[in-house]
């Protein structure tokens, strides 16, 4: 089956617009094939996933410094977060080789007119869609928030096919840009309140591990009174890591619920003991703390406001990483938030997080408010891992 | 004997084949300067892929693993193509980046390890001599 491409895709395809252009319009024709599209769709924004020189290695950098040569892109394109802060990144023990290394990187992405915000919040900081809008993203917990909680269309992009599609302005037509693979496939009926970052966390994760058993992807979640952004997007950070998951709908919640018929056919509940069955299962046993992360996803600025507030005073005893987007670190500066924390010794770990930065056994346990950064901190760097709220979080810092 | 599957990306490559009934993750699970399978416990384990054509069913872990299988390309220690019973996106971007002749939807039992193949992915076509 062959794709419909216009005039000017073909044209790219052809090399009229240029290697990059050629090699971008190639991978996506390909996928498109492989994947049945019919057709190419504009896209209105693309966030690109493998910034971290710790990711991409020598090989990566080469290919996009090959693109770099005449690539341009054209739509507005922002960064997935890097494996370091790249103003503070010594205070942070990262070595001058890596340095080097990764701002080589973000250099080839600047070359081509990436906006180098490297955050994995995006909507939070100027790369903001609206509802129906198609788009490119990568960063899987930014791809489920923006499917379900924005009510825009995207696929779980990967570096170079996100990439491609800034280059190009478009992306094949299929998965969750067409309305006939956006309707609920299991419903979730939560019996138990649900309130904090890391309770949210760990309803996706209850939710995310149940849908890898039953082979599917898209809950329709009921029972949920309400939701901030902040619990929404630790929610879409576990649920995207655990099962997967790049859209789900939340009743009343989620600006898709109604849009669709509920499904009815497969049903599963999630009551108190289950959450805390999950939570047990984000605590390890004989853990020693030695490291206390909050920002996975990045932190808000809301978020910071409240770590400053529960800080004011007082002094961390241990590594504490607050990690965000350097302009929500610039909002936080203006505000003096950033003074209380900073007077507290707690650190800001801005352009990067604890899931992309190098500390691979650098610390033994660490106590995060997020059920991602859990899974990463076990599986990447081998720390024992404990999940807890925001204030439980600061309290274990201070003590 | 001519096994007639789907394009994935274009070129015709002739090579010994390497068959694995394990799926192959680039990323962690090859190293690119080496061109050997170092994933523990694969079947493939301490042999190269390095100018064969690589059999297996489908690809596996990290995204990271199209730029792995560039690597291999810039070092001269990729496979010459990649036969798959079902493509997934690493593998596709990888192989398209690096230029790597690819073809899917072949049962890949009617290869063994050490046959003559002569890949064309422009055609979508496998003969085993």
């Amino acid at each position: 089956m062959k794709m419909k491409l216009t005039p000017e895709e073909e044209d790219m395809l052809d090399g009229k617009y240029g290697k990059a252009a050629q090699k971008s319009m190639e991978i996506l024709t390909t996928l498109g094939e492989i994947f049945g599209a019919e057709c190419m769709v504009g896209v209105s924004g693309v966030q690109i996933a493998g910034v971290s020189y710790a990711n991409l290695g020598e090989a990566g950098l080469e290919f996009l410094s090959e693109m770099a040569e005449d690539g341009k892109v054209r739509v507005l394109t922002t960064l997935n977060p890097a494996g370091m802060d790249r103003e503070n990144w010594q205070a942070l023990g990262i070595d001058e080789e890596f340095a080097k290394n990764q701002n080589r990187v973000i250099d080839a992405f600047a070359k081509m007119g990436v906006i180098t915000t490297c955050s994995c919040t995006p909507y939070l900081i100027g790369n903001a869609p609206h509802f129906g809008q198609h788009l490119a993203w990568a960063e899987s917990s930014a791809v489920c928030y923006s499917n379900s909680v924005i009510g825009a269309r995207t696929n779980r992009e990967g570096g170079p096919s996100a990439l491609a599609s800034a280059i190009t302005g478009t992306t094949p037509e299929y998965g969750y840009h067409l309305d006939g693979n956006r309707h609920g496939e299991v419903l979730v009926k939560v019996n138990a309140p649900v309130k904090g970052t890391d309770e949210f966390g760990v309803l996706g994760k209850v939710i995310g591990d149940k849908l890898v058993e039953l082979g599917k992807k898209i809950p329709f979640i009921t029972g949920i009174s309400s939701a901030t952004v902040e619990e929404l997007k630790s929610f879409c950070a576990s649920v995207a890591t655990y099962g997967g998951t790049a859209l789900f709908h939340m009743e009343s919640i989620t600006p898709e619920y109604d849009r669709y018929p509920k499904p009815s056919e497969i049903v599963f509940e999630v009551d108190q003991e289950d959450l805390e069955k999950g939570r047990s299962e984000l605590v390890d046993d004989d853990i020693e703390i030695d490291f206390v992360s909050i920002g996975c996803p990045h932190a808000s600025i809301h978020e910071i406001a409240k770590i400053a507030s529960l800080l004011e005073g007082k002094k961390v005893k241990k590594e504490f990483w607050i990690t965000t987007a350097r302009p929500t670190k610039r909002i936080a500066d203006e505000a003096g938030y950033s003074r209380i924390i900073e007077d507290a010794r707690a650190k800001f770990a801005a352009d990067t997080c604890c899931v992309v930065a190098p500390i691979k056994g650098r610390f033994k346990g660490m106590m995060v408010d997020s059920a991602k950064a859990c899974y990463y901190a076990r599986s990447r760097h081998k720390f024992k891992v404990k999940i807890g709220s925001v204030e439980e979080c600061v309290e274990e810092a201070v003590r | 004997m001519k096994l007639e599957g789907r394009k994935i990306y274009k070129g015709i490559a002739e090579g010994e084949a390497i068959v694995t009934e394990d799926g192959i993750s680039f990323y962690g699970g090859v190293d690119p300067d080496s061109g050997r399978v170092v994933e523990v416990g694969h079947e493939l384990e301490g042999q190269s892929v390095t100018g064969k054509v690589l059999v297996f069913p489908s690809g596996k872990g990290s995204t990271v693993g199209s730029y792995t299988m560039y690597r291999m390309m810039k070092n001269n220690t990729a496979p010459a193509a990649i036969v798959n019973e079902q493509i997934d996106t690493i593998i596709a971007v990888g192989c398209i980046i690096s230029e790597i002749p690819c073809v899917d939807r072949i049962d890949i039992g009617n290869i063994k390890t050490g046959q003559k193949l002569i890949v064309n992915g422009s055609e979508g076509t496998v003969e085993v001599k």
